[in-house]
């Protein structure tokens, strides 16, 4: 296994997150995340280098990482598309909506394009219920969407 | 109708600081510095404000509950918002940050807290950063750090993500999520106030229950108690969303009907349908039917109703779709939400799923009622949290509420196939 590096700016960044607790442990998550956005996947040799920061076995946060659903083991595309399928979006047409971005990325619900440009995933609630039927692209929200509307976010992103 | 978390919410550059104070932000805080941390307590305690998460417990309450003499002390302030149909954090956060850090530092006086800590849901990136910048601005006026203000009181917040799991939201997951752990709950007691995070003691608050602090240490408890029912004070954030025209999040005295919420505030049902069903306060609460609809909008009413005001999530539902269809997807929520440490969740939500489904494929039959039930029996109120009694509560009300949906399942149903 090759010995994972954190850049010098992660570990700025690093020493940033760890001044905010008083017990190491409680950084695993801003850690995780902190790989996950620069790589888009968490790697088990990251997953050491973690462990390492810390002073907790890889097992450990192997099976924290586990429990949580935004953390992955395979390399996402550079664009998540988190699509709400939840109740408010449910009653306002998502599930169509969701159908019709596959076919326009041309994957099924899960997959990631051969291009790895985007994922495309059926995701729980994602609190912005009163914009259904909505999505989330990386960081940002997209709602009230309509066929249009995502076919023009889609090519809006390079 | 008196806004008091939405005065100015729409207000252009609300979420700097330079608006903010325009606008008497962090006024509260000299009042504050000036009276005994205690009388804090009192105030909030005398306001009747009940914590807007979820449980409705009397927030000055809380904050009498943390033990005696025991420091450090922790602020969590939960901003875990996941609960289907809310949404009302979100816009608070995204648009009035400084309200919430002014809060957040009333409470920490109040209970003698040095740390908080906001717990965001992972996906809530984009509010971390923005808050981020708020706390940076509020520590460059001196509004956190070292002796704020010249009162001698010490205080830092700090913005903490998550990672994708509804159930941490729950109070004691969150603690163990926000210690580096996976997000189970724990078994209480002790409740976090006497053993919460890093086992001290620990006040944990939604968003908008901390939001609505300020006022009542500026204007004062008795204006704030004069809002609203008896038992249900102030004001609360509605998310209306579903079959309405004008889906949002509406700040409303306790007490205002349901009828108003969705027909005037919301605009009434999208191509003038009829109203079938609603939820009151989010994903986790039983839905009532349309006759309802006059029901008060405040804690105590709604619980006549045989429903809970919950997160202040109200879900419009109109005749357009057969309700067990909704069922199954709330239902399918909690199956991948349930952490799975307690048996008769995990399994449980796993079997309402199979049935409900089976049901919909039109294999199923009058039977399989009696054993949604009987499941559903099973499950409530024998688990470590309430996830699995969240997720009865849906299929429960819909059976009563609207067994002729299920029914109409079983009219097309192939020879040999149910079983």
């Amino acid at each position: 296994m090759q010995e994972y590096k954190f850049t010098e700016e992660q570990e700025k960044e690093i020493s940033r997150i760890l001044a905010k607790y008083p017990v190491k442990t409680s950084a695993l998550l801003p850690l995780l995340t902190l790989v996950q956005r620069a790589d888009r996947v968490v790697s088990p040799e990251a997953m050491v280098a973690i462990s390492k920061k810390l002073d907790v076995s890889p097992a450990y946060v192997q099976s924290v990482m586990s429990f949580y659903t935004m953390y992955h083991t395979e390399k996402v595309g550079k664009y998540m598309i988190l699509f709400c399928i939840n109740i408010s979006c449910q009653l306002n047409g998502c599930d169509k909506l969701l159908e019709h971005t596959a076919r326009k990325l041309n994957i099924k619900v899960g997959e990631t394009t051969s291009d790895e440009k985007f994922t495309l995933h059926r995701e729980e609630c994602l609190a912005a219920c009163t914009e259904a039927p909505m999505m989330r692209v990386n960081d940002t929200y997209y709602g009230n969407l309509t066929e249009q509307r995502i076919d023009q976010i889609l090519e809006s992103l390079d | 109708m008196t806004q008091i978390l939405f005065k100015d919410i729409n207000k252009e550059g609300l979420h700097t600081m330079k608006v903010y104070e325009g606008l008497g932000g962090y006024q509260s805080l000299k009042k504050a510095f000036a009276q005994k941390p205690e009388e804090i307590v009192e105030a909030v305690k005398a306001s009747g404000l009940r914590g807007r998460g979820g449980a409705g417990f009397p927030t000055g309450l809380k904050w009498s509950f943390l033990a005696k003499d025991v420091f450090p002390r922790y602020l969590c302030c939960n901003a875990d918002e996941s609960e289907p149909g809310t949404c009302k954090d979100r816009e608070l956060l995204l648009k009035n940050p400084h309200l919430l850090i002014e809060g957040m530092i009333l409470c920490s006086y109040a209970c003698r807290i040095e740390t908080g800590y906001i717990y965001f849901r992972g996906e809530f990136q984009d509010l971390s950063f923005i808050m981020d910048k708020a706390l940076d601005e509020a520590r460059a006026k001196g509004y956190l750090g070292k002796n704020i203000l010249g009162s001698g009181f010490d205080l830092d917040i700090h913005t903490h993500l998550g990672a994708g799991a509804y159930i941490c939201g729950e109070e004691s997951a969150l603690l163990n999520s926000l210690e580096g752990g996976r997000g189970e709950p724990r078994m209480k007691p002790p409740f976090p106030a006497v053993e919460g995070l890093y086992s001290k003691p620990t006040v944990i608050n939604n968003v908008e229950t901390l939001c609505a602090v300020p006022y009542i240490v500026s204007e004062g408890a008795d204006k704030y108690a004069a809002l609203g029912t008896e038992k249900s004070k102030g004001t609360k954030l509605v998310s209306v969303s579903g079959h309405v025209k004008k889906p949002g999040n509406y700040e409303i005295e306790m007490g205002t009907p349901t009828s108003e919420l969705i027909y005037n505030l919301a605009g009434g049902i999208q191509n003038d349908n009829k109203l079938k069903a609603f939820i009151p306060g989010g994903s986790s609460v039983p839905m009532l039917p349309a006759d309802k609809v006059d029901t008060p909008y405040d804690y105590e009413s709604l619980a006549e109703a045989g429903t809970m005001l919950g997160s202040g999530a109200l879900i419009v539902i109109d005749d357009s779709i057969n309700i067990v269809e909704a069922t199954l997807r709330l239902i399918s929520f909690y199956m991948h939400e349930s952490c799975g440490k307690c048996t008769p969740c995990r399994e449980g939500t796993r079997w309402l799923h199979q049935i409900v489904e089976r049901i919909m494929q039109n294999k199923g039959q009058l039977e399989y009622i009696t054993r949604l039930e009987d499941i559903c029996d099973n499950m409530a109120f024998k688990t470590f949290c309430p996830l699995a009694d969240a997720c009865v509560a849906p299929v429960v009300s819909s059976i009563k509420y609207f067994r002729a949906d299920y029914e109409e399942y079983f009219k097309n149903v192939p020879a040999g196939a149910a079983s």
